[in-house]
């Protein structure tokens, strides 16, 4: 990545005595699409209204393209944003509002018309342009939300929870028209959320946040298959937390209470307490064979997979996935493996 | 429902309307009576009016009463609105709950006590008593109304708008003028009106605030009706009530059309951006 469009360094906020960031550096590249994901109140929105102005950081430096944006105001910034409650100005008509950047700007009349109506069709409300904001549903909203904040061609577009007042159906079919704008228009896309899925189905990368700082910063695989922290591994898709002593000897294997899984080891010295995350899918069930023997205690039928939970000690149960058309009944012994680089392993917190 | 049940409401709304309005009634019928006297029906006439127009004393009252309820009321709209944005969008800036309470006091304040108050505060300065300091008074008796008015009205107005209008390039005083006045215009024109008719009719703020030379209408009409009732004033009073009562439709016919248009039905827009607002 050549120099970021955005950089954040050491950016801290505190509200009295909520501290709201904490430290946070993150680089965001240009054309890229960048989600901050996280449980409520972990800072994410307050980042995102530190990079549109309307928050101040008490610390720290927000730089976009090599300009430091301390002390301009939001109306001078090269940056837009979509608002969770989309905002849209119900006294005007759905046109006016998507020229109403453009007009702030002072473009020509044939100008304005031109990109709205390109900004019409590219949100699918070509029809729509007349229609009062009251008159709309939620999905035309969000999508003139989007056009809007995207009409005065920004550097970054932040986005606060886009698809959080949709429908699940609907949220879907958004996803991908998202990502296809953004492919089309080129520009950063900086997007809020809580939602792991969206994130893992929109970002190119993903700063996992909590309480304030960033637990880790990569694409969605390596979020999913290597998480950092025992948070990012637990916020982010279903997972098993296995607890043991790493043994690094012969094929490096943490060592439980049911017997030694293989894992990578990284950097965790040997003998040290640590545990490992193991996605419930990664785990592979079968009737017989080798690996760890556990009872089937219950199971639930997901479409795709059937996940199980399956008691592997006195006082450890595993879920694990089994693929379609496989059955097990409560009660059922079946054989646990665990491919060596299905874990993720994590150090024992300080 | 039963036929007596049916009867019992007619009957309670009727009550109801004749213990408000009958009074009013009657006097706006006997401005219309040929003969002088209250208790007597002498015809149809409309000569108590056409005297009226002779009469230039209650004349001057009343083009004081209106010059006075459209500058007074004019110019606590202005600062009503101020306050109330001072109230909503600044936070808790210190002293605001003083302010508050110091904007609320008028509503329950005494008015005998606020007239006499401004009659001392004019006298101490040595300010001469007149149409100015009756627009004072008026002023500061209907601020507060207006102030409590238009919060309510700002605190409906969701003030992420505003925000995404800076967010657009707008400056805050253009995204005010931009995004919230245009929300706000129908609490505005209702304010304004609300504070019209408050300065016409008052009596005591103005007893106190004005000097010689601008007696206003309210005034000149309790200081007649002590020398006995003429049938003229019984006019003046149904052409005041009238106007009142015009100003105060006009308030509900803004309100009307305001959520009328947004809940207006569209056409099968078609796009023509050239006709856009």
């Amino acid at each position: 990545m050549s120099a970021p469009l955005l950089s954040i360094a050491n950016v801290s906020k505190t509200f009295g005595a909520v501290v709201a960031l904490e430290n946070v550096s993150l680089d965001v590249g240009a054309g890229e699409f960048f989600a901050l994901l996280g449980p409520s109140g972990c800072g994410k929105t307050t980042l995102m209204r530190c990079i549109a102005g309307f928050e101040t950081p008490d610390a720290g430096a927000i730089i976009l393209n090599g300009a430091d944006l301390s002390g301009v105001p939001p109306f001078r910034r090269p940056v837009n944003m979509m608002f969770q409650s989309y905002a849209l100005f119900p006294h005007i008509d759905v046109f006016e509002n998507i020229a109403f950047g453009l007009r702030r700007q002072g473009e020509t009349k044939v100008a304005i018309n031109t990109r709205v109506d390109e900004l019409l069709a590219m949100t699918q409300l070509s029809s729509y342009g007349h229609r009062r904001i009251g008159e709309l549903s939620g999905g035309q909203k969000q999508r003139v939300a989007l056009a809007r904040a995207l009409a005065p061609r920004p550097k970054m577009l932040l986005l606060d929870e886009p698809l959080g007042a949709l429908d699940r159906k609907l949220r879907e079919e958004t996803q991908f028209q998202l990502k296809e704008i953004q492919r089309l228009t080129q520009t950063s896309f900086v997007i809020v959320t809580h939602d792991q899925d969206e994130a893992l189905a929109l970002a190119d990368r993903i700063a996992v946040m909590r309480a304030g700082r960033v637990e880790q910063v990569a694409g969605p695989m390596e979020i999913y298959d290597r998480p950092a922290t025992r948070f990012v591994a637990g916020f982010v898709g279903e997972t098993n937390f296995i607890e043991g002593r790493l043994a690094r000897n012969a094929g490096a294997a943490l060592i439980t209470e049911f017997g030694p899984i293989p894992c990578d080891p990284g950097d965790v010295p040997d003998g040290a307490r640590a545990t490992l995350s193991m996605r419930p899918e990664r785990i592979g069930v079968a009737q017989g064979g080798e690996g760890i023997v556990g009872f089937v205690e219950n199971f639930v039928f997901r479409g795709e997979t059937t996940l199980l939970r399956v008691r592997v000690a006195e006082n450890v149960v595993l879920r694990a996935a089994a693929g379609h058309g496989e059955r097990h009944a409560i009660g059922d012994a079946v054989r646990l493996r665990f491919p060596s680089d299905a874990g993720a392993l994590l150090a024992e917190e300080k | 429902m039963s036929a007596a049940a049916a009867w019992a409401r007619a009957a309670t709304l009727v009550a109801g309307f004749v213990f408000l309005y009958a009074p009013i009634v009657v006097l706006a019928v006997m401005s219309f009576n040929a003969s002088r006297l209250v208790s007597v029906w002498g015809g149809f006439s409309t000569k108590w009016y056409a005297a009226l127009l002779q009469n230039a004393q209650l004349l001057h009252s009343a083009k004081i009463s209106l010059a006075a309820a459209l500058a007074s009321a004019a110019i606590a709209t202005v600062l009503g609105l101020l306050a109330a944005v001072a109230l909503a969008r600044f936070g808790g800036f210190r002293s605001r709950l003083l302010f508050f309470g110091a904007v609320h006091a008028p509503l329950v304040l005494p008015e005998v006590v606020l007239g006499l108050a401004l009659l001392t505060c004019f006298v101490a300065l040595g300010v001469g008593r007149g149409f100015v300091t009756l627009v004072i008074g008026h002023v500061t008796l209907t601020m507060c109304f207006m102030t409590v008015a238009l919060l309510a009205a700002l605190r409906d107005c969701d003030p992420t708008l505003e925000e995404a209008a800076m967010d657009l390039g707008a400056t805050p005083p253009e995204a005010f003028a931009r995004v919230a006045l245009p929300q706000l215009a129908p609490a505005i024109v209702t304010a304004f009106l609300l504070a019209f008719t408050l300065s016409l009719d008052d009596l005591v703020i103005a007893s106190f605030a004005t000097g010689p030379g601008a007696t206003t209408l309210p005034m000149r009409i309790y200081s007649q009706v002590r020398l006995g009732v003429s049938p003229q004033i019984n006019a003046i009073s149904t052409l005041l009530l009238a106007l009142v009562a015009v100003s105060l439709g006009l308030a509900a016919l803004v309100s009307y059309w305001r959520t009328g248009r947004n809940l207006r039905v569209p056409k099968t827009a078609s796009h023509s951006p050239d006709k856009a607002p």
